[in-house]
């Protein structure tokens, strides 16, 4: 049952991949989306048994790979509390994103190689949560970035696109590589790629230490734990490994919303929950987590504010989400962060998909200065936008609320180290949130229509197969925060899955004084996270719709901010000015000097030089007459003769 | 009474003249493939005198052999010597040093 799960969308991505011109379009999208739904249907099922049948979490090898030198390879399956809420909400979000695809993707040359990408994608991830040992989890790790390199590169005839898939491979490889330092860091000291055995010996393995510089020894469990978090920042996109992201916005909609939003990047999240007992022996690198995290989580909300390309506001907003999730591991609410993630993935799909609704819409115009007033022509999807919108900010009641509420108010109880600074960057983010989504509602749904004519005479509302899967990912969107909040933060779901010290479990002093979602709400009005939202509405509904000219104005008034803003920090600026034109002429200095002087020049064509100039002078002995030869025998005869005589 | 010396010595006589010959000679080919063949007689009597002299048979069986490979071998050098003459229109020593770097 458990192997039917992956194989499915596997099975169903190589049929549409390799046979799509046999199966053609309908039939490439029936198989995949068969393959999803079964795969769904079961993970649906697997949550009930262990959710509420009580059923015992499964852990076993289904086929060795190899054994070498005691280390076995192994894929196996881990599937506890943990693992199937992620499965569920993994195929779920795909399903949906598959329905969608077939509207949106419809009139596309590529259409059965989409389909079979985002299957192959599926079931990658699905390898990638249902691992039950390192190996396999960086092969779902490495098989998700490889998807998604295909897919931000789908149409590879843009240079643009090329260029934002190479950036993303790029940086994931930089995460990658301190991820690999950190499974092997794990290798070396347990001698084991399997979970339950490398968690057995996590207090064995806090006591080593690795001198990284001479004479200064770090804690394993430090080291190892930030290396590990430095391939969750590459594929949790987390500062300064974040770059990536809103370039990957080239893609095509529905994969921005099911990668790039909802489920690939919440596998570096994922992954630190997941390997959390190890993360609960060392403050120092929750620390870091947490201020990469509340770094990412106000900073990138900033860019979104001045964004103007609709899929990118929504793009920053999901690396904002991202530095909200990074903090609640920091500050080892768990919990939250994967009920955030949770809710993140209806929600943001959902806000993708509607973008995407209204892209197809404008006829593929993604300049929001372009749209406005749009929702008498789009009904359904400016209320399922606003409704997304509505939980991104955490407005009361729906599903973000919770989940943010209750990660904001765990890092003001936490007492760690960076936890003030990252209080209030995630408070501060509350308002940038609200801002700047209700900037993208306003300015596309409202205010006065600002496309040309040609656009507006063919303004329509998207067809079912697109607003069929925007309405059932406004349904969790809006009520998956009510029957979950409990359990999932406080009802001990995690149990077993997820393991905290004691000590610095911030949820359980939260859960001492919770009675219920619906006096969750009220608490929060004591809170200053609401009023900061409100705020943000509030502002963003001044500025944009009832004096639209006041924005213009602000800009002029803070030009350099804006412009720090408009570059996005700089941080593109350095990797390609310092970072890549540095590895460039690193390399260049390298050719001409490595290869060209010394390989080229001094070994390869010295070396024939050596021999042209030797024999140069060798071959003036070289008369050509019979006699001269003949007299050097006999000399030399004579010379060996005399030798042999004399000398023995 | 004539000895071995004597024999030797006129070996050595032989040997030398020959080897004069291949140093001195710088007109013609033919000379030089002689002064080889006298230089092969020469280690023949050489041969002949020391079988003699120790009573046995083997240095003289040899000597048959170092003549039938000496007669095979100047008939090839003579042979090259024809195709050598017809190519160059002449067998001046000195004019063959192609050879030369």
């Amino acid at each position: 049952m458990y192997i039917a799960v992956v194989l499915a969308p596997l099975i169903a991505s190589i049929l549409a991949g390799l046979l799509g011109r046999v199966i053609g379009r309908v039939g490439a999208h029936s198989v995949t989306i068969l393959g999803v739904a079964v795969s769904f249907v079961l993970s649906a099922l697997i949550f009930k048994g262990q959710a509420f049948d009580g059923q015992p979490p499964f852990n076993g090898a289904v086929y060795t790979w190899l054994v070498s030198d005691g280390i076995t390879m192994q894929i196996g399956f881990l599937i506890d509390h943990l693992t199937t809420l992620m499965m569920v909400v993994v195929t779920f979000v795909s399903l949906m994103v598959h329905i969608y695809t077939i509207g949106y993707m419809h009139d596309d040359p590529g259409y059965q190689r989409f389909f079979a990408y985002i299957s192959l994608f599926t079931f990658a991830m699905l390898m990638l949560v249902m691992s039950n040992n390192f190996l396999q989890l960086f092969f779902g790790w490495e098989a998700v970035g490889l998807v998604s390199y295909l897919l931000i590169g789908f149409w590879y005839t843009r240079p643009t696109a090329i260029f934002a898939n190479m950036k993303a491979f790029l940086v994931n490889r930089v995460g990658d590589f301190g991820f690999v330092l950190g499974i092997a860091g794990i290798v070396y000291l347990t001698g084991s790629l399997d979970y339950q055995t490398v968690f057995g010996m996590k207090q064995a393995m806090a006591q080593h230490s690795f001198a990284l510089f001479e004479g200064q020894p770090f804690n394993a469990m430090t080291v190892i734990c930030i290396c590990l978090f430095i391939g969750a920042m590459g594929k949790s996109a987390q500062v300064p490994l974040h770059v990536w992201l809103p370039d990957s916005m080239e893609g095509p909609t529905p994969i921005s919303a099911l990668i790039h939003a909802a489920t690939m990047v919440t596998a570096g999240i994922f992954m630190v929950a997941r390997m959390s007992p190890l993360f609960e022996l060392s403050d120092t690198a929750r620390s870091f987590v947490l201020i990469i995290g509340a770094t990412t989580a106000l900073f990138m909300g900033f860019l979104g504010i001045v964004n103007n390309d609709i899929k990118r506001v929504v793009a920053y907003s999901t690396l904002s989400q991202l530095g909200y999730m990074t903090v609640a591991l920091g500050v080892s609410a768990y919990g939250a962060g994967i009920f955030h993630l949770m809710t993140h993935a209806f929600f943001k799909a959902l806000l993708f998909l509607a973008a995407g609704s209204v892209i197809m819409a404008m006829h593929h115009e993604q300049d929001m200065r372009q749209m406005g007033g749009l929702r008498k022509y789009l009904p359904i999807t400016y209320a399922t936008s606003l409704i997304g919108s509505l939980a991104l900010i955490g407005f009361p009641g729906f599903s973000g609320f919770f989940s943010k509420d209750a990660l904001i108010e765990a890092v003001g109880e936490s007492h760690l180290n960076g936890a003030g600074y990252a209080y209030f960057c995630v408070l501060a983010g509350v308002f940038v949130t609200a801002l700047y989504s209700f900037r993208m509602i306003f300015m596309t749904f409202h205010g006065p229509e600002r496309m040309d004519q040609h656009t507006r005479e063919h303004l329509h509302e998207s067809p079912w197969v697109v607003t069929v899967p925007l309405i059932l990912l406004a349904i969790p969107s809006v009520l998956i925060g009510w029957v979950t909040v409990g359990p999932l933060l406080f009802g001990g779901y995690f149990d077993g899955a997820i393991v905290v010290a004691p000590e610095h479990d911030v949820l359980k002093e939260m859960g001492a004084n919770f009675e219920g979602p619906v006096q969750f709400i009220l608490e929060a009005f004591r809170a200053p996270a609401l009023y900061l939202a409100a705020a943000g509405v509030l502002s963003a509904y001044v500025l944009y719709l009832v004096k639209p000219e006041m924005p213009a104005k602000i800009r002029a008034r803070v030009e350099p901010l804006y412009r720090v803003l408009d570059n996005k920090y700089g941080f593109d600026w350095f990797n390609e000015h310092v970072i890549a034109a540095g590895s460039r002429s690193l390399g260049k200095l390298f050719w001409t000097i490595g290869d060209e002087t010394l390989i080229d020049g001094a070994l390869v064509n010295g070396s024939a030089r050596a021999v042209e100039w030797t024999s140069a002078l060798v071959r003036h002995v070289q008369s050509g007459y019979l006699y001269h030869y003949a007299f050097a025998m006999i000399m030399g005869l004579a010379a060996l003769l005399a030798y042999l005589l004399f000398h023995t | 009474m004539i000895g071995l010396p004597h024999f030797l010595v006129l070996a050595g006589v032989l040997f030398s003249i020959a080897v004069a010959g291949i140093f001195l000679n710088r007109k013609n080919l033919i000379v030089l493939l002689m002064c080889i063949e006298l230089m092969l007689l020469a280690v023949n009597f050489n041969f002949v005198a020391f079988s003699r002299f120790f009573g046995d048979l083997d240095g003289q069986i040899f000597v048959f052999f170092i003549l039938t490979v000496a007669a095979a071998e100047s008939a090839i050098g003579l042979a090259i010597l024809v195709v050598l003459f017809r190519e160059r229109r002449g067998i001046d020593v000195e004019s063959l040093n192609r050879l030369r770097g």
